[in-house]
């Protein structure tokens, strides 16, 4: 790892030596690394653009998220990423004035057509929350709620697919034994995780977790973590998250955004090792942001 | 801050404790039985019954020197002359013969006043009648009457002889209610044994007697139960057997009206077709023939009715006349049993010389001997009196006996409104949270929602009898029940159309409270079911209705209490003060259409309406605390429905 002058001394304070592009306004072409184009990509964004009324939150964002990876989304507080976390289930469709221009592709099948059903594209996808939001129902129910509103009834296929999820989300051993209580009852580390196994039970074919260990302690933490190295390979998951460490210890591939942007994608070593950018060296060694 | 908060707090409570206190004092020794004093006065007159209250008042100068001298020396006069004196207000009874039912009674007019050592007699009997109020008396004779018919001059002694040589019931003696003129040349009824019947006695009727005090007490006890008995028998009859002769009779009447509307017989024909029925009923051949003759020509003028009617009309005729044979015997039997329940029967003296009064045990609901009664039979009296007005049914104009219509139809009417207005509240209230895209005209909507609570609810009585009543009932009147026309069936006011206002009074609560429900339910919860694939409608009915449902619940607690306490429009669409029957039955419209008493209502009517107010007074107060331990063990009700909805969501296992 190449040694980097630091740029930071008291004479020389933060904002002025804050790199340009991590400043509204200005664009510049983000930067690709090649293995995120060799990777076979689950989901895809083409040239993404999204205003909150006439604020605009996203210009231009092209990225390709590999398929059985985990792809995590940094950058500073306000620049986007779960914004373009939940442009990818449409939730932002639920907020008033949002206007969005350019696409977004799950497995092929275009989000942002003319006649996408939402409901059916939200069902392909697993989301979790930045605070784990258990419904006022029994653990089981939480589980399967995906499925009971899809409209199943069986019970065995319940079961079956609850205790699959539950076991994914490796909360089966601490929760076999009160799946009628009421899921309120849990810690918050096991909320968060009934929310990953309520997220995993449709088998989703990506999982979008939007700062999920946000409201949690270390132990906890570290399990969230365990759970989604557990689940690499078998799931596509984007993370939104606000640790270098987390990003670092958990993804296999990293995106940092800015102000709307995306200014660099690539393999999560080369990110935190060799960055191109020096907007990404900067905030990465924990200069800006 | 603290002691400005603390304090508002206080008088809060102060207020909401000390009325409620007040109530409670007021209400809860309204049954108890108190002792009965006989006053004195100076003229020589008695007056027996219950201490009501004692007020001081000032006795002008002109009323001063008006008492007798001896009285005026004892009292220490104002400058002015006047002097001031209480008096006392005593509930003498006897409604029957002294024309009131209190009597203030002025101290300084008594030999002993009210406060000081008065009298007790041992003996006084306060009887609870169904009529006419209550009577204090001394109990001087229980009898039985055995023979009704008067029986001539020649035959009564023998009569008499013969009869008393049977076995006489225990303790009694053989006599006669006979008719005699008193020394004052007045004629009067008065029970005599045997051997005391005088030659120019008219006797009445034969009748064993059980002569003194103690032996009228000892067979009070035992026919007054009885009594009560034969009582509820003959209730029973007159409303379950007479109302279901009753009841054919008029779907009789219905079914031949019906089939009148659906074939219009000629106005012609249905004359001539009554005449001959009066005539057959009459039994006069030649009338018979006469009408028989005119339905003939009227047939052959207009043509005849059609077959289907014809068989309509003799089914009706049918029934009518079986129902009829049927309402003579009921009427029969009931006459009989009422007969024989009246042979037994007690005669009071009072406290006024010649003023005596016969009672038929028939009529006593309760009679004790106030002045010999230990703690505990206080306690029975107390307690089969509270008993009498939970579970009893009004009499005297509501001033005696029961409040169990009231409580039925305050309850019933209150559930109902309920069943209305929280399905109704909570989906207009999803729309405007929900489905309505929020904007002016939202805002609008929801601060005219707002303002409608403050409507004053006598509009909202108004608007129903105006709307439900006369235009929503009429119609369906029309539509379903035109047969009974023009007697109203739902066109009228009723416990229906005084749920429905009810429900609209109190939906701008449940709205309200629905609303805010809804909104503390965090947005991350909605987007976690959107998320996982629910669409609107299933993320409202699985995720944010439950969590909303203890918010929910609150409003339909607020709505229940403001619509149980509510009376102003109940007077327009509902509420009367005396109902015959309660708003229930079996058979559709199950009595929904019917008026109803409302404990409110009733309140008002003891306190503002009632003939004898005095005597309402104790039933206002205990009416007003049983209307608020209604209303708060509805609300107990959905609050402890509430804890448990919210432990099922919230803590324990589904």
């Amino acid at each position: 790892m190449p040694s980097l002058p630091s740029r930071r001394s008291p004479a020389n304070p933060l904002p002025e030596s804050r790199p340009s592009s991590l400043r509204a306004g200005g664009w510049s072409e983000p930067v690709v690394h090649a293995e995120v184009g060799i990777a076979e990509p689950c989901f895809e964004i083409d040239g993404f653009s999204l205003w909150y009324g006439d604020a605009r939150a996203l210009e231009r964002v092209t990225m390709r998220i590999p398929r059985g990876r985990i792809t995590a989304l940094i950058g500073p507080s306000g620049c986007g990423k779960s914004t373009l976390l939940r442009s990818m289930n449409r939730l932002n469709d639920m907020v008033g004035s949002v206007r969005v221009e350019g696409g977004m592709r799950l497995g092929g099948d275009s989000i942002y057509g003319p006649d996408v059903d939402v409901i059916q594209l939200r069902k392909r996808m697993g989301m979790v929350f930045q605070k784990p939001n258990p419904f006022p129902m029994s653990v089981f129910e939480n589980v399967v709620y995906a499925l009971r509103v899809d409209g199943v009834r069986d019970r065995s296929v319940l079961e079956e697919a609850g205790e699959r999820a539950l076991r994914d989300a490796a909360l089966w051993d601490e929760v076999k034994d009160r799946l009628n209580a009421s899921a309120l009852g849990l810690s918050g580390g096991q909320q968060q995780r009934l929310c990953i196994a309520r997220a995993l039970v449709g088998s989703p074919e990506i999982l979008l977790m939007d700062e999920p260990c946000s409201a949690l302690d270390p132990i906890a933490t570290s399990k969230i973590e365990d759970l989604m190295a557990s689940l690499r390979g078998d799931y596509t998951i984007v993370i939104v998250t606000h640790s270098m460490q987390q990003a670092s210890r958990a993804s296999d591939f990293t995106a940092l955004m800015s102000y709307g942007h995306l200014l660099e994608i690539g393999t999560t070593s080369t990110m935190f090792q060799t960055p191109r950018r020096p907007e990404t060296e900067d905030y990465i060694r924990g200069r800006v942001g | 801050m603290l002691w400005l908060t603390g304090g508002a707090l206080v008088v809060c409570l102060a207020m909401v404790l000390g009325l409620v206190g007040w109530i409670a004092a007021r209400a809860l020794p309204s049954f108890w039985p108190g002792r009965v004093v006989a006053l004195e006065a100076r003229d020589g007159s008695l007056h027996i019954g219950e201490v009501a209250r004692v007020e001081d008042f000032r006795l002008p100068a002109a009323a001063v020197a008006e008492l007798p001298e001896d009285v005026r020396a004892g009292l220490v006069p104002d400058d002015d002359g006047s002097v001031w004196t209480s008096r006392t207000l005593v509930r003498t009874g006897n409604y029957d013969l002294f024309d009131s039912h209190y009597r203030w009674i002025d101290d300084l007019d008594l030999r002993v006043p009210a406060s000081g050592d008065v009298r007790r007699p041992e003996e006084v009997a306060v009887v609870e009648r169904m009529e006419w109020g209550r009577f204090y008396g001394f109990p001087v004779l229980a009898a039985r009457i055995e023979a009704l018919e008067a029986v001539d001059e020649a035959g009564r002694r023998s009569e008499v002889q013969s009869w008393s040589a049977s076995e006489p019931p225990d303790g009694a003696v053989a006599g006669a209610q006979v008719s005699r003129r008193s020394a004052d040349g007045r004629q009067v009824v008065r029970f005599v044994r045997a051997d005391a019947i005088q030659e120019d006695d008219r006797t009445v009727a034969f009748a064993w007697i059980h002569e003194g005090s103690a032996a009228a007490w000892d067979r009070l006890a035992a026919w007054v139960p009885a009594a009560a008995a034969q009582r509820e028998r003959i209730a029973e009859l007159r409303q379950r057997e007479v109302g279901a002769v009753a009841a054919r009779l008029e779907s009789a009447r219905l079914r031949r009206r019906e089939a009148e509307i659906l074939h219009r017989p000629s106005p012609a024909w249905v004359a001539a077709h009554d005449e001959l029925r009066a005539a057959r009923a009459s039994g006069d051949e030649a009338a018979i023939a006469r009408a028989s003759r005119n339905l003939a020509d009227v047939e052959r003028d207009f043509g005849p009715v059609p077959p289907a009617f014809l068989r309509a009309v003799e089914a009706a005729e049918a029934v009518e006349r079986a129902a009829e044979a049927e309402f003579a015997a009921l009427i029969e039997q009931i006459a009989a049993i009422e007969a024989r329940a009246s042979r037994e029967v007690v005669h009071f003296a009072t406290s006024v010389e010649g003023a005596e009064k016969t009672i038929r045990v028939l009529d006593i609901v309760r009679a004790y001997p106030a002045n010999r009664l230990a703690l505990l039979d206080r306690i029975g009296v107390y307690l089969a009196r509270s008993g009498e007005f939970l579970a009893g049914t009004p009499r005297e104009a509501n001033n005696e006996g029961g409040v169990f219509p009231a409580i039925f139809g305050t309850v019933l009417m209150t559930l109902l409104m309920c069943l209305v207005v929280v399905p109704l509240g909570v989906l207009a209230a999803l729309y405007l949270r929900e489905y309505a895209r929020q904007g002016p005209w939202v805002s609008l909507l929801r601060i005219a929602v707002n303002n409608l609570a403050g409507v004053p609810s006598i509009v909202f009585g108004v608007f129903g009898l105006g709307f439900f009543c006369y235009i929503v009932g009429a119609s369906i009147d029309d539509l379903f029940y035109a047969a009974r026309l023009p007697q109203p069936t739902f066109g009228k006011s009723g416990l229906i159309w005084a749920s429905l206002t009810l429900a609209l009074l109190t939906a701008p609560v449940v709205i309200v409270a629905t609303e805010e429900a809804l909104a503390s339910v965090p947005r991350s919860v909605r987007e976690g079911s959107y998320a996982c694939g629910a669409g609107q409608w299933q993320t409202l009915r699985r995720v944010v209705l439950p969590q909303a449902m203890p918010g929910i619940l609150t409003g339909a607690i607020l709505a229940m209490a403001r619509g149980a306490g509510e009376v102003a429009p109940l007077m327009l669409v509902g509420a009367v003060k005396l109902a015959p029957e309660l708003p229930f039955a079996l058979e559709p419209p199950f009595g929904v259409n019917r008026s109803f008493m409302h404990l409110g209502f009733h309140v008002y009517d003891l306190g503002f309406q009632s003939q004898n107010s005095e005597a309402a007074k104790p039933m206002v107060y205990t009416t007003a605390l049983l209307l608020i331990v209604i209303v708060v063990t509805l609300n107990v009700a959905a609050i402890a429905l509430r804890a448990r909805l919210r432990r099922r969501a919230f803590h324990s296992t589904f």
